[in-house]
């Protein structure tokens, strides 16, 4: 499975999502169930699923899918996974 | 890069334009308040931090003040109230409620860094778990931004979880991790733990109300919690929600308040109105630059507090204390999101 595909996996199952959303386009607080208390368990899955450790201001600026690629970007996660 | 950094002749010169033209700002676009300067008849120029015209802080619970469309209207923070009490209303457009928690993150990253470490909570997780989050939850879910793993002291009956503390120890008691609560629930379970939290730093706010009953104040607090937990690294912090993500942190040696490059404080004098000088008590007043949605940026407190000394700290500016509630004041409730007493 691709980065991509696990970070969308790894959205759906932190969002409480049913298989298959697309997620590509989630915006923070766009939908009721991306809150703060999810986007804390989504950092963490994140965590979790990439080996990661990502700081307060990452976490905070992480307010869309397309910036949690980035984030994975910057962690090299996306590079390796290729 | 820290928010620590201004002196305090260098902060009036920073903020006083800043503020002045904040105000400027949200009398253009919020009617009511506008309404309310003329009122008063406050009007430029603002010289000083200490001429801009404050709006008590209770006007949040009477009246719609917000500098933004309605549509604009990202997230609307209230505060608890006790029974019968409107709560205070906070309009944040998506700007304002980003730079908040940015700037609360720069704030406390002197005292954490910048890492999110292993984090115990002194409360119950199903305080966070309420759909209608009470201001104590969002108090706790504001500051669970700054931790990982985190644990809480309290089961869902609100019953010490000593297994849980004795886990989270395990994993993570030989390295720094943040302990967070309000100030009477660290005094009422933290002590009786019989845990090791020597490499725990310690952040709590919420006010002393409960614990001035007991006679309990800073110094015996921060006296018994090193004696009976090992926790050394302490720092109490005041804040409110009508100046949500502003807090002002209590140095590390307990010797007061500081306040961030954005912000600052004036005590007034409650007869006079005019600035009391270090070592006189008075109504505090606090200002910021971050309330951009909302004319939140100079409020005076219903709080008393008191300047110990400027630049002859650990950290540059004011360093203050807050000494209680005004007594005429209505009571509010005792952990107000961010917390009311320092």
């Amino acid at each position: 499975m691709s980065h991509l595909d696990r970070l969308r996996a790894v959205f759906r199952v932190a969002l409480n999502l049913p298989d298959g959303t697309d997620v590509d386009g989630l915006e923070y607080r766009a939908i009721p169930q991306w809150d703060s208390l999810a986007h804390m368990a989504l950092i963490a899955a994140m965590e979790d699923e990439f080996s990661v450790m990502i700081d307060t201001d990452e976490m905070i600026d992480m307010s869309s899918f397309a910036k949690a690629t980035e984030l994975l970007e910057k962690h090299g996660v996306g590079a390796a996974s290729r | 890069m820290s928010v620590f950094t201004l002196g305090g002749a260098e902060r009036e010169a920073v903020l006083a334009p800043a503020l002045a033209a904040l105000t400027e700002r949200h009398r253009q676009a919020c009617p009511p308040y506008s309404r309310i300067l003329d009122a008063i008849g406050a009007r430029p120029p603002y010289e000083r931090v200490a001429d801009l015209p404050w709006l008590p802080v209770r006007l949040f619970k009477t009246h719609e003040l917000r500098s933004v469309e309605e549509d604009q209207v990202f997230r609307v923070l209230t505060s608890s109230g006790t029974t019968g009490q409107r709560p205070s209303r906070v309009f944040l457009d998506r700007e304002a409620a980003a730079a908040q928690t940015r700037m609360l993150a720069a704030t406390l990253r002197v005292v954490l860094g910048e890492r999110r470490l292993p984090m115990l909570v002194v409360d119950s997780r199903s305080v966070v778990r309420d759909p209608a989050l009470s201001a104590r939850g969002a108090g706790v879910l504001g500051m669970m931004n700054f931790g990982r793993d985190h644990t809480f002291v309290l089961d869902e009956h609100g019953r010490v979880d000593a297994e849980a503390v004795k886990g989270f120890l395990a994993r993570h008691g030989g390295e720094r991790f943040l302990v967070f609560g309000f100030t009477f629930m660290v005094w009422l379970y933290l002590r009786g733990l019989g845990a090791d939290l020597s490499q725990g730093v310690l952040i709590h706010s919420g006010g002393w109300k409960r614990l001035a009953e007991q006679e309990v104040g800073n110094a015996e607090f921060r006296r018994r919690l090193a004696q009976e937990c090992g926790l050394r690294s302490v720092h109490n912090f005041y804040g409110m929600v009508e100046q949500i993500g502003t807090v002002f942190l209590e140095g590390p040696d307990g010797d007061g308040l500081y306040c961030p490059d954005f912000a600052d404080v004036v005590i007034r004098d409650p007869e006079t109105w005019q600035e009391a000088p270090p070592g006189v008590p008075g109504l505090i007043e606090v200002v910021s630059t971050l309330p951009t949605s909302y004319p939140g940026h100079v409020l005076l407190t219903e709080d008393i507090g008191v300047v110990r000394g400027v630049d002859d700290g650990c950290l540059p500016g004011r360093r203050f204390e807050v000494l209680g509630r005004l007594p005429r004041a209505e009571a509010r409730g005792c952990s107000d999101t961010f917390g009311q007493g320092g």
